[in-house]
Order: C-alpha cells, then structure tokens, then sequence
C-alpha cells in the first residue's frame, strides 16, 4: 500500500517537473554541448554544417578585434566590479541605521535598478552631451572644460563604467542592506565593550559577517559584467576606434551580422571559459580573506 | 552632564552630516530622470539653450507625439507587455509547479536535478545563445519545418522565440521551492486522507499560500522581460514584431541630435517598470534581498 502510494506520488513528481526540465534540456543543456560541437565548424547557417578542427581557435589567435575586446571586458571588469561593491556597501552602511526618512533614500538609491540597459544608456547620451549636456554645463560653472565623453578613446570607457555605475549600485545596496540586518547586535556590543572602535567593527565584525553575500554578490556581479552588451552598444556602438567595444558585442557581430556562427561559438566557448575562470579566482580571495 | 550633552550635541553634527550627504546623492541618483523628464517636455529651442535652463518656459507634449508618430512606439509597447506578462504567466506556472515538487514529493533523483538546475544559474548565457538560436531556427514541423527541422525559420521570428527559452528559468524554481519548503507538510497529508488529488492539492491549497512570493517573482520576471534586449533583438526580425528596447535603441540611433523625443521615448519605456515599483515597492525589496541571502 505505502509502495503504492510512494509510486504514484513520484509519477506525479515527474508530471510536475517535466516542462521545466524539457525546457532547461532544449534551451540549455543540449546548446552548451552544441557550443561546443560548433566552435569546431564552419556553422554559418546558410551552407552544410563541415567539421573544421581547431580552425576557429587558430583564427582566433590572430583576431586583433578580438584581443581589444578582452581588454577592454577585463578593464571593465577590473575596475567596475570593486567599485561597485565598494559603493554599493558603502550607500547600504550609510542607512544602516534606523533614522527617519532613510527608507526614502533607500528607494531613490534604488530607482535606476529600474531602468532597462537601453533606456539608461539613453538618458545619458543627453547628460554626456559634450555641448548641451547637463554633465559638461555642471562641470563649466566650476569651471572645468568637461571632455567629450563618449566621443575620445581616453574616456569612454570611464563614461560606459560611470553609467553602469549609476545604474546597478542600487540592488547590490539592498542585498548588503539584507546582509547587514542578520549580524546580530551582540557581536557589536560585546566588542565596544571591549573597547573596539567603529573602524575595529567594520573591520573585524562586519565585513566578516557580510562575506557570503560579498561572495554571492562580486561573483554575480564578475559573471554579468564579463558580457557587457547593452550599454556600449547604445552608448557608442563600441567605439570610438572599438575602446568600448566588448567579447559579446564582437560575438554578436560575428554570429548574426556576419553569419559566422561556428567562429562566434568559439568566441563565446573562450568567454565562457574565461568567466569561470574569473568566478575561480574570486571564489578563492573569499576563501583567503576570510582566513585573516 | 556636560559630556552627556557635548556627546547629544556631537550625535546632533554626526546626523546632520549624514543627512546632508545622504541628500546629496540621492539628487545624483535622480537628476539624470529629472533632467531627462524635464528635457522632453521643453521646446526644441530651450533644449539647447546654454547656460541651460532648468525649468521650461511652456510645457509641450509634441516631442512625445513627434516619437510616437516618427516610430511606432505603440506597437512596441504593446509586444513588450505581452512578451514580459507571458514571461511571467509561464514562469509563475511552471516555477511554482516544480518548486512545489521538488519541495513536497519524494523522488528518485530529486537532488540531483535540483542541483543541476541550480548549477545552470551560473552558466553565462553567452554560451547557449547561438545553439539556442540554432535549435529555435531547426524546430521540427513548425514555421515551415520539416519533421527533421528543416526548410523553413522554425520559431524564429516568432513570440515564441523568446517566451520559450526563458519559460521556465532555474531561479524560478529555485525561489518558488523555498517557499514551499517553509510551509508545513500537515495540510498535505491531510488533503490526501480526504483523497484530493496531487494537483488540486497543489493549486486548490499550497498555491494560494504563495501569493506574496508569486508576487515578487513575477514583478522580477517582467523587469527582466520588459527590459531585456539582447535576445529579442537577435530573435526578432519582423518590424512589427519589436520590442520598446529595440524601438528605443534604434531611435537613438537614427535620430542622433533629436534629444526631446528621444528622451520622451526613453521616459515611456521606464514607465510602466516605474509604476509597478511605486505600487509594489516591498516586493521589490523583498526579492532582492531573497537572492542575497541564498547564496
């Protein structure tokens, strides 16, 4: 009787579990092995489907677009991602405390979340106007000339950075919020009374308490910030002379405008392969730090 | 009590100060919206007007009619909202009824699936997107397919396109299952002695203890849909088949200087993702914070 029922429970498990797991078979586990297939094809849509070898990885090797590419994802990265974290920690230890009106500040630290990569990328074409732009005018009556962001080689990149900035600080700030709301008082009390002042609690109290969620939150971050696409490709269509021109933006280019699928699953197997990488190296500074 | 009140009057500095600079940022957080908001509601004339003017002299709608009639906006509205609700009506049904399954049943294999899904989360999507397109493009006996997926566009094209890929996501799954993990087994058992269904049980009982978390997954869900960009942009060819993203990225574009209507058409996409905030903010909140404490 108990089989019985235990059987028909578990048949109706697989009737409940069935669409997603076709889903995730179909659009996620058979592409990445596909991925894989293709990156050693010439795969261009149009004509049969030729093994090619290593073919598409020796071409790489030679692709100087490419190579910008990676810098400047890397670049990004490496100066996005602990900025990012920095501020988004900093906005969330500012309204920490229980003080009147702090949930309002909260929300408007939080409005730009909101927007789509396109519309911000959108708004701030106007702000970084060189001419008429709110940037370079606030800028003039402190009388500095301000640059033309988007358009010079040496600061679109910080342009594309800063606007990204804005945009995202916002959710990080409340998962830290989160975050800091589950380390227990006590741990704040007893160190006072041992005498800790208010840099000894951040340092030896609360940025050890906050490390999963650093974790969590700095290997979102890494893995989203690696396929920059919609920003740059609104903001500046990866120029100037490709400064702001990321891996996605080449994959997409080389895959849909040029048709070049197998090439372009090889860029995002390389991609890929570099992301987890990067997720590795950062899963083992937690590890590290967390032994200081 | 002097110290006690030199101490209240330093608290007194320290909060001013942290007001003050609090303040501060939220007006940078906001002029950029401000700023645009204002700019699409001034004659053409102002917008370019140096040292700038903040405040229009006259308030005019007709760079929201020059985007809307320029472009047709309408419409791309009109395909985001259906295309971010269907993303949502899916993943509600299916995140909840996997979430529900692998939280409430026993089965073989159950952890093993429930890690892979959970491992795929950290799959970057870069890499399934051209196989995604690929299998898409080969789907048999649809959009001039053959039975081996050959001859015709497949899905491509199509809503399908893009409501199928992401109908059923693993944060879905993941976020509906932990709400059911917290509600207790007793009803379930009690419902099966009175030899109610496994179904009914689910949709007649558990669900609707849910509707706060179905509440933020989907406002999450038509966030991500309503803006999402890359996707249907490579997807979507069919001119009346774009979204607002699409829309707006190539307004941007073809009309590089004409910053009024842009910033009209920039101001209509946020829109409704700022309404559902304004309405639903504790969602919002709630949401974000669920997905930095699983970690």
């Amino acid at each position: 009787m108990q089989g019985k029922l235990g059987r028909h429970q578990s048949n109706m498990a697989f009737v409940f579990i069935t669409p997603t797991m076709l889903l995730f078979a179909v659009f996620t586990l058979i592409p990445i092995v596909m991925s894989l297939y293709f990156s050693f094809t010439n795969y261009d849509v149009l004509s049969r489907i030729e093994f090619i070898g290593l073919d598409n990885y020796k071409r790489m090797l030679n692709d100087h677009v490419l190579w910008v590419t990676f810098r400047n994802v890397f670049i990004y990265t490496l100066i996005y991602v602990p900025f990012n974290l920095a501020i988004s920690l900093s906005l969330a230890l500012l309204l920490n405390r229980p003080r009147r009106g702090v949930g309002v500040f909260r929300t408007l630290y939080y409005i730009p979340t909101l927007t789509s990569g396109v519309a911000a990328a959108t708004v701030w074409l106007w702000l970084l106007n060189p001419e008429y732009g709110l940037i370079n005018q606030l800028l003039s009556y402190a009388g500095v000339t301000g640059p033309a962001w988007l358009a010079t080689t040496d600061t679109a990149l910080i342009s594309v950075i800063m606007v990204i900035l804005w945009q995202t600080v916002g959710s990080n700030m409340i998962i830290y919020s989160a975050g800091l709301q589950g380390i227990p008082d006590y741990l704040y009390e007893s160190a006072r009374l041992d005498g800790a002042g208010a840099f000894a609690c951040f340092r030896y109290i609360t940025l050890p308490s906050l490390k999963p969620t650093t974790f969590f939150v700095s290997t979102m971050t890494i893995i989203g910030a690696l396929q920059l696409f919609d920003q740059p490709y609104v903001l500046t269509q990866g120029g100037p002379a490709n400064a702001t021109r990321t891996v996605v933006y080449n994959i997409y280019q080389s895959g849909f405008n040029e048709l070049q699928m197998g090439y372009a699953s090889a860029q995002a197997f390389l991609l890929a392969a570099i992301i987890l990488i990067f997720a590795f190296i950062n899963m083992r500074l937690n590890k590290e730090g967390s032994m200081i | 009590m002097t110290s006690a009140r030199q101490i209240s009057s330093a608290k007194y500095t320290k909060a001013t100060l942290v007001y003050i600079v609090c303040g501060l940022l939220a007006l940078g957080m906001v002029m950029p919206f401000i700023w645009s908001v204002l700019t699409s509601l001034k004659p053409d004339n102002e917008i370019f007007q140096l040292p700038i003017k903040w405040l229009p002299s006259r308030i005019t709608f007709e760079h929201y009619i020059k985007a809307f009639t320029t472009v047709p906006f309408g419409l791309y509205f009109w395909n985001s909202f259906y295309l971010a609700l269907m993303g949502v009506l899916f993943n509600l049904f299916l995140g909840s009824l996997s979430g529900y399954a692998f939280a409430k049943f026993h089965f073989k294999g159950k952890e093993v699936y429930f890690r892979i899904l959970l491992a795929a989360m950290m799959i970057p999507g870069i890499v399934t997107m051209i196989p995604t397109f690929f299998v898409l493009n080969h789907f048999p006996l649809l959009g001039g397919n053959n039975v081996l997926g050959d001859g015709g566009f497949g899905l491509l094209n199509s809503y399908w396109a893009v409501i199928l890929p992401g109908a059923s996501g693993p944060f879905a799954v993941f976020f509906m299952r932990q709400f059911f993990v917290s509600l207790p087994n007793d009803m379930l058992e009690m419902a099966r002695i009175e030899g109610s269904g496994e179904f009914r049980i689910f949709w007649r009982i558990y669900l609707p203890l849910t509707k706060p978390a179905l509440a933020t997954l989907g406002i999450f869900t038509f966030q991500a849909g309503w803006n999402s960009f890359l996707w249907p942009l490579i997807v979507l060819n069919d001119p009346s088949k774009k979204t607002i993203q699409m829309g707006l990225q190539a307004f941007s574009y073809n009309h590089k200087v004409q910053y009024g209507p842009m910033m009209a058409a920039a101001f209509v996409a946020i829109l409704p993702i700022l309404i559902l905030f304004l309405y639903l903010q504790k969602y919002f909140v709630q949401g974000i914070a669920f997905s930095g404490v699983k970690g």
